[in-house]
């Protein structure tokens, strides 16, 4: 980071600025076609787009090994899980007429209000800062480094939470413990929701 | 780089997450939208990382800790969605309104007579009426 702005051109962009623009606007493309298509397979394959996009984007700013874990986890099992979800689902194929809930004109609202302020206050604060990318910092040696020596207990209770995630999904997900129970407590929580 | 290229288009990405949580109906496209913003932070925690030359790492550790969070979370989510879907028979968020605050009659301690919210007959009647529906069709997934 440096603050001399005579050493960099303020509207003069640089080779990588401009591939990075050009980057950004295909990722906010692809996430803009994600939240708005109503096919949603499609939803699923654009969100690809955009995840891969910012992997670029990662790669640009010099921090290939979360460029490459984005990649891995992100666009490897992610997006497939996603579309395991909308298989399972029975998610149509075409084009779902009610892909959009009713408050959709309430959140382009929010959204649009949210950017407007976000984006002023952003480029406000952030006029006067660069970014140094002449030496890479985020190389697999470096975040290995910091990963296993300063942040090694969070590495492991995240192991831990992996874990209970793991054993979490497979209890909601089986069949047999939930079915046993259901017809006995289907008729309870209707009685209750008839009373209340 | 500019600082702000990267940030601008965080904050771009976050707000495109956030229409997509608000205005999407499928349970699954809400999660899709909720990656989204996880995706702006990361974007954020790495240009951050980059420009302030962390000596620990840190923006690039937390994103590889949110990207292992949003793993479990992702999963998590669709067991959730999927076994509403085996139970309901839907994944619209907007339909899962067991639990909504618009009955009529009230439990009692929570009902409130002068509340202008619980005046709204005709709707807490379409609930009512729409109750034994979900509740059969409940009892037909699960059967």
């Amino acid at each position: 980071m440096t603050l001399a702005a005579e050493t960099h051109g303020f509207l003069s962009p640089t080779g990588v600025e401009i591939v990075f623009l050009l980057t950004g606007l295909v990722t906010l493309g692809a996430a803009v076609i994600t939240v708005t298509t109503r096919q949603l397979v499609h939803a699923a394959l654009w969100l690809v787009v955009a995840l891969g996009g910012l992997a670029v984007e990662y790669l640009l700013l010099t921090a290939e090994f979360v460029a490459w874990v984005q990649v891995l986890i992100y666009v490897g099992s992610v997006v497939v899980l996603l579309l395991f979800g909308l298989m399972l689902t029975r998610a149509p194929i075409g084009r779902s007429p009610d892909a959009d809930s009713g408050n959709r004109w309430v959140a382009l609202g929010v959204a649009g209000a949210a950017a407007v302020l976000l984006v002023t206050l952003v480029v406000d604060a952030f006029r006067t800062t660069w970014i140094d990318l002449d030496e890479p910092k985020g190389t697999t040696d470096l975040l290995g480094a910091s990963v296993f020596r300063h942040w090694v207990l969070p590495f492991e209770a995240l192991s831990v939470l992996l874990l209970a995630a793991l054993v979490g999904a497979i209890v909601l997900s089986r069949k047999d413990g939930g079915a046993a129970e259901e017809p006995v407590e289907d008729p309870a929580a209707a009685d209750d929701g008839g009373e209340g | 780089m500019h600082l702000a290229y990267p940030a601008v288009l965080a904050v771009l990405l976050f707000c495109v997450g956030l229409y997509g949580v608000l205005a999407r109906r499928n349970a699954i496209l809400v999660l899709m939208s909720v990656e989204l913003m996880l995706n702006a932070v990361n974007l954020n925690l790495v240009a951050f990382d980059v420009a302030f030359r962390d000596v620990l790492r840190s923006g690039q550790s937390f994103t590889l800790f949110i990207i292992a969070l949003a793993a479990a979370e992702i999963g998590i989510g669709l067991a959730i969605v999927l076994m509403v879907y085996r139970n309901r028979g839907t994944s619209a968020v907007d339909r899962l309104r067991d639990l909504a605050d618009t009955d009529a009659g009230g439990t009692g301690a929570a009902a409130d007579p002068a509340d202008p919210a619980d005046r709204q007959d005709p709707q807490g009647a379409g609930d009512a009426a729409g109750g034994p529906a979900t509740a059969s069709k409940k009892a037909e997934a699960t059967a």
